[in-house]
């Protein structure tokens, strides 16, 4: 095809995503040895998980409930029976050169995620996802993996149970895939069995193709021969949701501008580089990878049939979601603040529970964690002290303090301080200054300031604020400004 | 071959400890628990089984200096039982052969036909308990390798059900097939060492019971079972079955002496009738297609990065793997991982690997066939008696269908038991009784009548 009607094509954008999550669980996939990450390297092994001659792996059921739980949550099928596959190549992080993972008898198989983007919303089919081992982890001394002076193991990581989830070729956006991918880390933390902040807990591999725009149907469906014979390339090295939107922008613009020049997009792997936003072509010939698969034979079949039964999951966001709105009579906007996560979700009900549903959502979803994000901090740090939450709100609910003060003073110094709301009050004289001492306040304020109360008879405006002023001060900004406006007008008008 | 690797070199056994037949790689004494049922008794363990801070070499140069940090569940279990361990013992390369020969640390002798070979792989194994050295030893066996030996050295060897025995420790091959089992004088001691050994074991997954639906029975075979006192039980009315396809073309002098362990079979009570199973003409090259693939992964992990000597850091990651690779590998540890790597690649799995589990599973059928007519199967151990030394080294396509008789077992999963029956004008001939899964004691108790 010539330049002249390459420009003209109209070009839809392709990709589908294979996303590897760390499960979380107290121990690793195939051993005892714990997940939790250690400072010294090499410190959470055994001979399971180091590959030693003649250790056996055992697998972790919990990592399986925990797969089910994802398959529950993305309404996937559960097999009768799962098993588990060797997959063969040389890696120096592969303490066996060999991945234990699923093959033919995925924990889930076709299962679907719905999440909305940009107001709309989308469903993303998830072909599969499957039950594997983490690598160890490769540290390159004096260079990058082709420069390094030499290269340091450390298995620390090897073992801890991973899902590896496989979606269709269904996403249209590079958008799409951040919104998908949000989503997804919500639903895995409300199962509990994800820790977004954990180190290479996501990453993501993204497959990325153009096809005629007019090969799309109008359902978004596209066939696959359409999809076989346009040239893919795969982006590896993504590891946030903001990455991923990034580096497939990246490509999509690169492969267009490569289309549109009438040059070839290469059938490739391409590696993200977060730091200069570009993907690089992996110099390594892509050959053909044959893994040669075959039974692990020293992991029997798990007969699974009926733990889809047996395994319960949390309430979802998007039910809470709904729940909230309904129950509470929350906003669109705070509902879906509240149930951000399942611990702010699960932090609201409580001080809901103890208090009046309205307070509690203004409190948790705009105070608190507007100062907990000022703060670069989450729930989970105050997850101990909700007692204190509570109070803090229930002093602002029987007019015990101002809300002002309440927010500035109180809030701040629990979250910096670390004190207790009432220590906090009381040290800061915050109690809501009583009517009486208002109104003695605002006998001295007229007395004291017999020019602006001229001014005031005058009709200058300017002397009624700076008389409150004058009264907020001396009670120390415990009084209501609007019951001293009050107050000070009732006065000057008997003057 | 003795020239090239005299007895000794690599080896580390104390000048004063009788080993005349070249039969440890390693001697260092560990004594068990004070008592138990093998108090005061002496084991020799194969070398594919780890032992804390024993090397553990698998016959490898690859793993010459490689010392675990553990102890294989088996290993546990004798010492608590009161063995004392004496050393590790001489095997072919990672347990890929049928004479001992492939070791890296040069062959063993036969103690019962000099200048001949022990058998193999656990031909150290069974060549100490022959000699006299220790009371029993453990080996392994994968498609014979404990039931070889122990034919060719004219004492008596136990292949467990897959599962019996746990697996934890033994440095695998081909993991769906081997078994560790024990090599004593007689089948009573034999059985002693497997009670020691045998019951589940929280680190090898095969060996829980609840995952076997097809076995009606609670809680593992091995609980509550004491093989030891099946010896000499009487077997009037045992049913054998002759296995006529392992009998037709085995040498003369092996059928003749298997006919007359037949015949005191027979004396003592059992009934004798024959059985064919037709799945047998393809089982040798099912198992060695199964093994080699099994074992081109199973071996994958000796690299040079953490076992054997370095690939040295020029060229990149895989030019350094395989410096590491041709340099600690025999040529039949090479051979195997070569034709087992192109059994599994893409375009040729359907064609070898799925066609040797088509064949493993048509073989199943047929044993659970011929278990209806009979309690036992029989045939001889070996279809010959003992090759001299370096004899077949040189010829590994005789050597594969010397396992003709062994591997069917291990294919199936099954338990088996080889028992002397006497010599050849060339050393010592063997009978195998085959059990159903889990059969032991009846092939205890039929072992022990040839006695
Ligand atoms: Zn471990």
């Amino acid at each position: 095809m010539t330049a002249q009607t390459a420009q003209a094509r109209d070009l839809a954008t392709v990709i589908g995503l294979e996303v590897h999550v760390q499960l979380e669980t107290d121990t690793k996939i195939f051993c005892g040895c714990s997940t939790e990450p250690a400072d010294e390297p090499n410190s959470r092994t055994c001979p399971v998980c180091l590959g030693l001659p003649g250790a056996l792996p055992v697998l972790n059921e919990a990592a399986v409930e925990a797969a089910v739980k994802v398959g529950k949550a993305i309404d996937a099928d559960i097999p009768v029976e799962t098993r588990f596959h060797r997959k063969n190549y040389y890696y120096p992080d592969l303490p066996k050169d060999f991945q234990i993972t699923q093959y033919d008898a995925p924990i889930c198989q076709d299962g679907r995620l719905e999440f909305s983007v940009e107001g709309e919303d989308r469903a993303v089919a998830i072909r599969r996802a499957h039950l594997e081992e983490d690598p160890g982890s490769l540290q390159h001394v004096g260079g990058d993996i082709d420069t390094a002076d030499y290269t340091l193991v450390d298995y620390n990581r090897a073992g801890t149970p991973l899902m590896e989830i496989v979606t269709e070729p269904d996403f249209r956006s590079p958008g799409e895939v951040r919104a998908f991918l949000a989503k997804l880390e919500e639903v895995l933390e409300y199962l509990g069995v994800f820790d977004a902040t954990r180190d290479g807990s996501l990453r993501v591999d993204a497959n990325l193709s153009m096809v005629d725009a007019d090969a799309v149907a109008d359902d978004g469906a596209i066939d696959g021969s359409t999809l076989e014979s346009a040239n893919r390339t795969e982006v590896k090295n993504i590891s946030s949701h903001k990455g991923a939107e990034q580096a497939l922008a990246y490509e999509q613009s690169r492969q267009k501008n490569a289309i549109q020049r009438g040059a070839d997009v290469a059938q490739e792997t391409r590696h993200w580089d977060e730091s200069k936003g570009v993907t690089l072509s992996m110099r390594t010939k892509e050959e053909e990878k044959d893994y040669r698969y075959f039974r692990e034979a020293d992991l029997p079949p798990l007969r699974v049939a009926d733990w889809k039964k047996r395994i319960a999951i949390p309430e979802l966001p998007a039910a809470r979601r709904e729940r909230f709105r309904e129950a509470y009579g929350l906003s669109r906007e705070a509902a879906d603040k509240l149930t951000s996560t399942k611990q702010v979700a699960d932090f609201f009900e409580e001080v809901a529970e103890a208090f009046d549903p309205g307070l509690a959502a203004t409190w948790v979803a705009d105070e608190l964690l507007g100062e907990l994000n000022y703060r670069d901090m989450h729930v989970t740090d105050v997850e101990g002290r909700l007692d204190e939450v509570t109070r803090l709100v229930e002093l602002v609910a029987t007019d015990e303090i101002t809300a002002k003060n309440a927010h500035e003073t109180v809030l701040r110094g629990m979250l910096d301080g670390g004190e207790d709301p009432d220590t906090i009050v009381e040290r800061e004289g915050l109690g809501k200054t009583g009517d009486d001492e208002v109104a003695d306040a605002v006998r001295d304020a007229i007395e004291a300031n017999p020019d602006a109360v001229a001014d005031f008879h005058a009709g200058e405006d300017g002397a009624l604020n700076f008389l409150v002023g004058q009264v907020m001060q001396s009670t120390g900004g415990s009084a209501d400004p609007g019951t001293v406006n009050e107050l000070l007008r009732e006065a000057l008008a008997g003057d | 071959m003795a020239a090239e690797n005299p007895p000794g070199d690599g080896r580390l056994v104390p000048d004063d400890f009788d080993d005349d037949h070249a039969a440890f790689l390693t001697v260092q004494r560990v004594a068990g628990a004070d008592d138990g049922p093998l108090d005061g008794a002496t084991v020799a363990v194969k070398d594919n089984i780890s032992t804390a801070d024993i090397r553990t070499t698998c016959g490898s140069a690859m793993l010459a200096d490689y010392v675990p940090p553990y102890d294989a569940t088996v290993v546990e279990r004798l010492k608590t039982a009161g063995a004392t361990v004496v050393g590790k013992t001489n095997m072919d390369e990672f347990g890929m052969g049928t004479t001992t020969e492939t070791s890296a640390f040069g062959p063993t002798d036969n103690p019962t036909a000099p200048g001949r070979v022990p058998g193999g792989s656990s031909g150290g194994s069974a060549a100490a308990v022959a000699a006299g050295q220790v009371d029993y030893a453990l080996g392994s066996d994968t498609g014979g390798s404990i039931r070889c030996p122990a034919a060719f050295c004219g004492v008596v060897g136990i292949k467990p059900t897959y599962g019996l025995v746990s697996r934890y420790g033994l440095v695998a091959y081909a993991n769906s097939l081997e078994q560790i089992g024990p090599i004593a004088r007689d089948v009573a001691g034999a059985a002693a060492l497997l009670d020691a050994i045998a019951g589940p074991d929280e680190h090898d997954a095969t060996t829980r019971h609840d995952t076997r639906e097809d076995l009606d029975v609670d809680g593992h075979p091995a609980d509550a079972t004491s093989y030891a006192d099946a010896a000499g039980g009487g077997i009037d009315g045992l049913s054998v079955g002759v296995v006529t396809d392992l009998v037709e073309g085995a040498d003369e002098a092996v059928v003749e002496r298997f006919e007359a362990a037949l015949d005191d079979l027979r004396a003592a009570g059992a009934t004798v009738h024959e059985v064919s199973l037709p799945s047998v003409e393809t089982a040798v090259q099912a198992y060695y297609v199964i093994a080699m693939s099994e074992a081109s992964s199973n071996l994958a992990r000796f690299d040079g990065v953490r076992y054997g000597q370095s690939g040295g850091y020029d060229g990149d990651w895989n030019e350094s793997f395989a410096t590491a690779r041709e340099a600690g590998f025999g040529e039949e540890v090479k051979r195997r991982v070569l034709l087992g790597t192109y059994a599994l690649s893409a375009g040729y799995h359907d064609k070898y690997y799925r066609q040797a589990q088509d064949a493993r599973a048509w073989l199943k059928q047929d044993f659970d066939e011929a278990f209806e007519t009979a309690d036992v199967l029989a045939s001889p151990t070996m279809p010959v008696p003992p090759f001299e030394l370096g004899e077949s080294l040189d010829d590994p396509l005789r050597m594969y269908l010397a396992d003709a008789n062994t591997v069917p077992v291990n294919l199936a999963n099954l338990p088996a038991i080889s028992v002397p029956a006497g010599e050849t004008d060339r050393g010592p001939a063997a009978l195998q009784l085959i059990g159903p899964a889990f059969g032991e004691e009846r092939l205890v108790r039929a072992g022990s009548a040839l006695e």
